[in-house]
């Protein structure tokens, strides 16, 4: 940590985008994978996941002074198994289409690295302000990631973007898309993007320092 | 005999977890490197598989079903993981230190990886038998480790191949896994 004072927004903004877990971080594959199918499960997902890592942040940053240092990992799982199963009991009693088309991959939440590695490296060392900043900017980073590549893969694979036509009638949809491989590729796909994007934003901030 | 047969080749290649399920992508992506270090990571993720198939099933019976404690059944299982890691790396720590030293930087990882999770879920949502519970954790394990293996030889060969630089490391590796699942797909008729 450079910085001890840091705000709450600059922790937020963090989360967004320089440390996105997907793009930056590569964190919390599985489920970035297995579920963006369509445009909706990836913010379904995205927003559980959210759910899950601001609560656990937040009383893991509570607790850190109470925790002994040895059995923190115990302690971190049972903290974010309980979070997952309270959001499983949420989203089967009032979104339970959403429940039947994630599946297993909602228990799988507790063993998203995503949560864990947020639990290690950020919240049992800040206060609970800083690490609800985190867990809302990491989140929403993650579902934005997740949203952006279902969005593609939905595009492309269905020729549809939440539900409705974007594609012309006679678009003619790769079902592949939908599929494993089009997961990989995809994904593979817009890191490269990403980190064009990067590279020229890096280069035109270099520049700008060499004309000063 | 023949559900047996179905399971092995289903969980096998057919459903295989890296490239059908989506399950265990992160050591899948991050130690498979090197051929060496992703074998001993699929036999060491076997081993752990397995136990945690059998321990599950047991511990699902004989105490969430009774107690009708099922709402408990992520923490329960997760658990009974983190714990069973613990003890395979202390246990092997004593009995072989040579073993210990091979597979020892792995296991502290195999309680996050959700395919342990994922098979013991899986076993329990498609109401297995303590035997088919095991075989079903094993051969998915071995189907992990196979996955895993061809993966590492691709990219020991990636390594000193040209690659484009911006293809270097993780978007290369996604899209060999890509094609890599598109020869997978391939088994879908076998059942």
């Amino acid at each position: 940590m450079a910085k001890n004072n840091k705000g709450f927004f600059s922790v937020l903004f963090n989360g967004l985008i320089p440390e996105n877990p997907i793009f930056t971080l590569m964190l919390g594959m599985c489920p970035t994978l297995a579920i963006t199918t369509a445009a909706s499960n990836g913010i379904g997902m995205g927003l559980a996941t959210t759910a899950v890592l601001v609560c656990s942040n937040v009383f893991i940053s509570l607790l850190r002074k109470i925790i002994p240092e040895k059995v923190r990992i115990p302690a971190f799982i049972v903290i974010i198994a309980s979070f997952v199963t309270m959001v499983e009991m949420l989203m089967k009693a009032y979104l339970p289409d959403l429940y039947n088309t994630l599946g297993m991959y909602i228990s799988l939440i507790v063993v998203n690295c995503i949560i864990f590695a947020r639990a290690e490296a950020f919240a049992f060392k800040n206060t609970p302000v800083l690490a609800l900043a985190d867990g809302i900017g990491m989140g929403l980073g993650f579902t934005g990631a997740l949203t952006i590549l279902a969005s593609i893969r939905e595009l492309l694979g269905a020729g549809t973007v939440f539900g409705f036509q974007v594609m012309p009638e006679t678009y003619e949809p790769m079902a592949i898309m939908l599929q494993v491989p089009g997961g990989f590729v995809t994904l593979g796909l817009l890191l490269i993007a990403v980190n064009a994007i990067k590279n020229m934003v890096a280069r035109k901030a270099s520049a700008k320092e060499g004309q000063a | 005999m023949n559900i047996y047969l179905t399971i092995l080749i289903g969980s096998l290649l057919v459903n295989n977890f890296v490239m059908n399920k989506f399950l265990g992508i992160c050591p899948f992506l991050g130690v498979s490197k090197k051929f060496d270090t992703a074998l001993g990571m699929g036999l060491a993720v076997t081993f752990v598989m397995t136990m945690a198939s059998i321990i599950a099933w047991v511990v699902e019976h004989f105490l969430l079903v009774p107690f009708d404690l099922m709402y408990m059944r992520t923490i329960a299982f997760i658990l009974v993981i983190a714990v069973l890691v613990q003890i395979v790396e202390m246990a092997l720590k004593k009995l072989s230190a040579s073993l210990y030293q091979a597979l020892g930087v792995y296991l502290p990882l195999i309680t996050t990886n959700c395919a342990v999770l994922g098979v013991a879920i899986l076993n329990s949502d498609s109401g297995y038998t303590l035997l088919q519970s095991a075989f079903n954790g094993c051969c998915a394990a071995l189907g992990f480790t196979l996955a895993m293996v061809l993966f590492a030889c691709i990219r020991e060969r990636l390594a000193i191949s040209n690659m484009p630089k911006w293809m270097e490391g993780f978007p290369g590796a996604l899209i060999t896994a890509g094609l890599m699942a598109i020869a997978f797909a391939g088994f879908g008729g076998l059942i």
